[in-house]
């Protein structure tokens, strides 16, 4: 059976745009609103990223830390992100979300045990920062007798045989970091050279959704069009970061700046 | 899970980079595999090569200053009337800790991999202040990624990298201790891997840092087990050695020489205060295996992975996790470890201080403090060396504040 992140790429295609891809941190700025804020920019959004928070990320920025830190002095737990989801595939049972973290929470509840929690609260698919190829074939595999997607990374630093045996290894996503940089930098290379890398790896096996991330917002995102999909994180981090400083809803916010991303890429 | 004799510890890990098949390990985002695999070429080419290896040993000799004094604490040992009490006194190293080894070899190799920049986390300010010293040797630029409250706290060896030159970052996230020094640190590395060379102040880390880093102080024991057999005639039956373990690199360093000896090596984290909850301690207080900062390893974190507080009066072991080395020996029995509370680390700084003419700064008086505890009811045949592996000037402020006055 297709996949539900297959067939968003799929519905994508066919309407000759990039799938929109987002991420927020669950809990973030609160359990209620992280669910709301789901709920909300679905409508726009194709994939929705979910990250479970980590009090020591070794790959995130200033925006997504300080989601992180505000869901964790929430309180958030991992089985509060899995009620969220929960919760969201009940009003959106075919909008795939992906999950997103890092490995000692997974090892902490055991492996089997968290892709338990996945599969009974309707996760597609999982991003693991810092559990590389080829350290992550034996978890990859456990995902795949699941019907889980495990996305793997590619970045510029991949070199093209690292590259053709991780894309091997793939599931129907690929996620390519844009650049030499934690989530949140500021787009330092030229859109046009991500894209040279893009397609240069797109070549190696064209049938895998292939997704560029980091750097990402509305002032860049046009400029990537051309992409099977784009993600954009940090901006939506900051954007609930404005909004409480201001006293703001984050939920309209982000429901605004996601519905204005995805103009920009129709 | 069994360690093997006649082969480095370091090199004791399997193809995942594990060590027991359980710590260690290369848990890193896609970004930094390149620039590690790269590394670690570059670093197993170098090890075997004899002009590096000539040119380490003379920055070792000329520039670091070796061997260090091995001595015997007369005063101590008579005054706690039982084992004999030595001290191998790393803090005669160019800079006053055993951070200077680390921090010349990384150089060495930045400058081999044609890099400009080098950068590192410090707690106690020691990793910084000789990173920053060495850098300015070979003529790379400098940034340091040091805690909030440690600059604060350790205000001596800040000055000391800024005479040096070099850029202090602070951090101000989470508990704003070495943890999160380490954490920036890396993340700052993910953005400049490609110019920008990375020293991690300790055995911790990605496993090439490891393997770098105990490789480095290993110098420490390639003194002593001369200086021991000079004294002793051979390595005495049941020496005791003892060594403080915040990431655990002075003690790699001091017990690397005597692996297959027989010699006893204890390691003595920090306990914290004796009152609090919080410690420093995750080999003696039981924490479970996690992830930090690229590796497994004992560490102390709450049920769901989240890294956990720590304290410790001593910021050079203010560290929630261990080096993957240790866990290693702790798993397989050849080291033993123990902890000790903020209170008998300053008690035995202060004992050293006034009988000796040595005065160690608050890491290595965790050592000291268990010596105390252990040496009166040990025989006078009996032998114990502590690794001296800082200096008290640099904590005279807190030791000002905690004791009223400051000895040295
Ligand atoms: C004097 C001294 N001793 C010990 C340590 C602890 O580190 P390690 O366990 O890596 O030797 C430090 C760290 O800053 C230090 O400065």
């Amino acid at each position: 059976m297709k996949s539900k992140i297959s067939a968003a790429f799929q519905r994508c295609k066919k309407e000759r745009r990039p799938a929109l891809i987002t991420y927020t941190v669950a809990g973030d700025n609160t359990k209620n609103n992280s669910l709301k804020i789901l709920n909300k920019i679905s409508k726009h959004a194709d994939i929705l990223e979910l990250g479970f928070p980590h009090n020591t990320p070794i790959a995130d920025g200033g925006q997504i830390q300080g989601s992180s830190h505000r869901a964790l002095k929430h309180g958030i737990k991992l089985k509060d992100v899995f009620q969220i989801v929960k919760n969201f595939k009940k009003s959106n049972p075919n909008k795939p979300l992906i999950l997103m973290g890092y490995f000692n929470l997974i090892y902490q509840s055991g492996e089997n045990n968290f892709l338990r929690n996945c599969k009974v609260s309707g996760v597609d698919g999982l991003i693991v920062v810092d559990l590389p190829y080829p350290e992550n074939k034996n978890f990859s595999k456990k995902c795949k007798k699941k019907s889980i997607n495990f996305i793997q990374l590619l970045s510029p630093t991949t070199s093209k045989d690292r590259m053709k045996k991780i894309i091997r290894d793939s599931h129907d996503m690929i996620y390519y970091i844009s650049m030499l940089s934690t989530t949140g930098g500021k787009l330092k290379v030229s859109p046009r050279k991500i894209l040279e890398n893009y397609k240069k790896i797109k070549r190696i096996n064209i049938n895998k959704s292939l997704v560029i991330g980091f750097g990402i917002t509305n002032k860049t995102i046009s400029s990537l069009k051309e992409a099977d999909g784009l993600v954009v994180g940090s901006q939506l981090c900051k954007t609930i970061t404005d909004s409480i400083k201001k006293r703001q809803n984050p939920v309209t916010k982000l429901d605004k700046l996601v519905y204005s991303l995805k103009n920009k890429i129709i | 899970m069994k360690i093997k004799k006649g082969i480095p510890l370091i090199d004791q890990h399997d193809k995942n980079y594990m060590y027991g098949g359980k710590f260690g390990g290369n848990y890193i985002p896609e970004t930094l595999k390149k620039p590690i695999d790269d590394l670690t070429k570059l670093f197993n080419k170098l090890r075997k090569d004899k002009k590096f290896l000539k040119k380490r040993d003379y920055y070792f000799e000329n520039y670091v200053g070796s061997p260090t004094p091995f001595i015997k604490l007369e005063n101590l040992t008579a005054h706690l009337g039982g084992a004999k009490i030595y001290a191998k006194v790393v803090s005669e190293a160019n800079g006053g800790a055993h951070k200077i080894y680390n921090a010349t070899v990384h150089c060495l190799i930045a400058k081999k991999a044609g890099k400009k920049y080098i950068v590192g986390d410090t707690g106690a300010g020691y990793a910084g202040k000789m990173l920053s010293m060495a850098a300015k040797k070979f003529g790379l630029k400098c940034k340091i990624f040091m805690g909030a409250k440690d600059i604060k706290r350790q205000r001596p060896n800040v000055e000391e990298m800024k005479k040096n030159g070099a850029e202090i970052v602070p951090v101000t996230t989470g508990s704003q201790t070495l943890v999160d020094a380490v954490s920036e640190c890396m993340r700052y590395w993910v953005s400049n891997c490609d110019t920008t060379h990375m020293c991690v102040g300790s055995t911790v880390g990605p496993n090439i840092f490891i393997k770098i880093c105990a490789w480095s102080t290993a110098q420490i024991s390639r003194e002593l087990i001369n200086q021991v057999k000079e004294e002793f005639g051979k390595v005495p039956k049941k020496m005791k050695l003892l060594n403080c373990v915040g990431g655990g690199s002075s003690a790699m360093g001091f017990w690397n020489e005597f692996m297959d000896t027989d010699a006893e090596f204890i390691g003595i984290e920090a306990g914290g205060p004796k009152n609090s909850k919080l410690h420093a301690a995750p080999l003696t207080k039981g924490s479970k295996i996690g992830i930090l900062h690229g590796a497994a390893q004992y560490v102390v974190q709450d049920k769901e992975g989240q890294i956990g507080s720590t304290e410790s009066i001593s910021a050079g072991l203010d560290y929630p996790g261990i080096s993957p080395l240790h866990c290693f020996l702790k798993d397989t029995k050849r080291a033993r470890y123990t902890s000790a509370s903020d209170e008998e680390a300053l008690k035995a700084y202060q004992l050293v201080s006034k009988l000796e003419n040595i005065s160690p700064s608050l890491e290595p008086s965790h050592a000291f403090a268990e010596a105390i505890k252990i040496a009166p009811k040990l025989r006078s045949s009996d032998t114990i060396i502590v690794n001296s592996c800082g200096d008290s000037i640099k904590d005279k402020d807190i030791i000002k504040k905690k004791l009223g006055s400051y000895i040295r």
